[in-house]
């Protein structure tokens, strides 16, 4: 009787299904504590410490008083900078892959390893490389031809292209996803009416995949807006009088403000409130950009 | 055979191949000028492929290799010398699935012209609506020309990508199973338009259905396995057709 084969499983076997199955719900609900946890202590404790003249004034009195206005100016400029330069690039790489490459050929099989290795780097390796190829190579290079002293040292445009290069993978795989979600029916039909490739990929391809750029840059911008490690040697700057008026200026930054007021303060604890809302922002804005790119994406792929 | 009409398409032992797999064995055909060439066959004979290789839209396949002749107005198309871009210019095609661009209706008919010379409004308004009076969708689109043409039904949908087939003006269309996704209504529509576009187009239609082809085709050619069993006028093919595969298959012996 099936009746018997249900009602006589020993309890035993089925205490420990019930174990299995509340461990494994204790850690998915540990997961969802730690990130209540962690906001939930920016929040308590940074929450009453944001207030406009928190984020519309310069710090004063050694970073231990005031606001955090030139780290969010600079934060902001860094990775409008950084989109500017890596988008582009990015997205003629996602071209190449999805619309040109034979998919078995060596060279793009090359490509593809070097994308995948480029998101696996640390980022304090970025950091160094930032420093030896564009403040020492490129910087260097480009004052002995104008005669100039401005680009040997780290500044905005080099952390911004450090910063290009450490988020280069995340665009060309969204954008490459994107183009490739363009259904292969309509690059025939503009084909078969006679269009090249190139005007194919203007007309169609590129319009289609806008929100897939868009998303993209988004993600960069979200990864790139709390990369610290990789713009410690290019630029960034603990403490500015005012805000870069050019793009071979130094700049403050948020998670450089942060680590600064942690552990470069003449007095630590009476920077906490001051750390505790920085990082609520830095948190919020991260926190936001990656919620839009999300939001664009799953419109995206309905 | 027609001989009566001059020859548009020509294919001299025009074998095909995708990587190692050979798609096409000798196709030797005469397609006539200004008549419905129509291509039977079941699922893999290689219809389609022939079919695509008139254009060389299989050129956008990695690893596909032809050999022999396809020969187009006396020119051979997979000659060196030939620019494909041009060559598509004068061939318009209409797909299976009806793929009008997320655009409005209008810049759907303009996108081939515009893609090389600039139009004047008036020059392109009246491309459109010749395009769409050829292809019978004038009448129901005429107040709505700038909304999305992904508003449209299936059937009218179809419609527009033949008015955008036609509005480049080509000497040839090439119809890939253009009915297999429309209801009764709109396949007797698009099979009517077929009947009318052929008084100024070469037609070649690859097609599953076999009634079609006997209701709007001039002359049919039997795909089978990548051979052409056997190419002769319609009424022949589904009267008293030559080959005992001919005759299995459009008496649904098999396929």
């Amino acid at each position: 009787m099936i009746n018997d084969v249900v009602t006589t499983r020993p309890l035993p076997k089925r205490l420990l299904g019930f174990f299995a199955v509340l461990l494994a719900a204790t850690a998915a609900f540990a997961v969802i504590g730690l990130i209540l946890g962690m906001v939930g202590t920016f929040v308590f404790n940074g929450g009453g410490g944001i207030t406009w003249t928190f984020l519309s004034e310069f710090p004063r009195n050694s970073n231990t008083e005031g606001g955090i206005w030139p780290a969010l100016a600079g934060t902001t400029f860094l990775v409008l900078l950084m989109t500017i330069l890596g988008v582009p690039i990015g997205t003629a790489t996602a071209i190449y892959l999805s619309e040109f490459a034979k998919q078995d050929s060596w060279f793009a099989r090359s490509v593809r390893f070097a994308v995948n290795t480029l998101a696996g780097v640390p980022s304090i390796v970025f950091g160094l490389f930032g420093v030896g190829f564009f403040v020492q190579f490129m910087g260097t290079g480009i004052d002995g031809f104008l005669g100039t002293s401005s680009f040997g040292d780290g500044s905005l445009l080099w952390a911004s292209a450090t910063l290009a290069v450490l988020t280069l993978p995340v665009v060309i795989v969204a954008v490459e996803e994107s183009f490739r979600a363009v259904p292969k029916d309509l690059r025939e039909a503009s084909l078969a009416l006679g269009a090249t490739r190139w005007q194919t990929i203007v007309k169609v391809v590129l319009p289609n995949s806008l929100t897939g750029i868009l998303t993209g840059s988004i993600l960069a911008v979200g990864r790139g807006a709390g990369e610290v490690a990789a713009i410690i040697f290019v630029g960034v700057t603990y403490s500015s009088e005012s805000l870069p008026s050019a793009v071979t200026e130094k700049f403050m930054h948020l998670g450089y403000h942060l680590f600064v007021l942690s552990t470069q303060s003449p007095d630590v604890d009476k920077t906490l409130p001051l750390q505790f809302a920085t990082t609520l922002v830095l948190l919020g804005l991260t926190f936001l950009l990656n919620l839009t790119a999300i939001l664009i994406r799953s419109r995206l792929r309905k | 055979m027609a001989k009566e009409y001059p020859v548009k398409i020509e294919a001299h032992d025009f074998n095909f191949y995708y990587g190692v797999k050979q798609a096409l064995y000798n196709i030797t055909l005469s397609i006539p000028e200004r008549r419905v060439t129509a291509f039977i066959g079941p699922s893999g004979c290689g219809k389609s492929t022939f079919l695509r290789s008139i254009n060389r839209m299989n050129d956008l396949i990695d690893g596909t290799r032809v050999d022999g002749h396809m020969v187009v107005d006396g020119t051979d198309v997979y000659d060196k010398e030939v620019d494909v871009v041009r060559l598509r210019r004068r061939i318009g095609m209409v797909f299976q699935k009806s793929i009008p661009f997320p655009k409005s209706i209008f810049e759907n008919i303009t996108y081939g012209l515009t893609l090389n010379e600039k139009l004047s409004k008036s020059a392109l308004e009246e491309v459109v609506e010749s395009s769409l009076r050829k292809s019978a969708l004038w009448e129901e689109v005429k107040d709505r020309l700038h909304h999305s043409a992904l508003g449209l039904s299936g059937g009218q949908q179809q419609r527009l990508c033949i008015a955008r087939a036609v509005a480049i003006n080509p000497d040839i269309l090439l119809m890939d199973e253009p009915c297999s996704a429309l209801d009764p209504i709109s396949t007797g529509k698009v099979e009517e338009l077929i009947a009318e576009l052929k008084d100024t187009y070469t037609i070649v239609l690859v097609t599953h259905n076999m009634q079609q082809a006997g209701r709007v085709s001039d002359q049919t050619g039997f795909f089978l396995m990548g051979s052409l069993i056997e190419f002769d006028r319609t009424r022949t093919i589904f009267t008293s057709p030559s080959k005992k595969e001919t005759e299995d298959y459009i008496t649904g012996r098999f396929g």
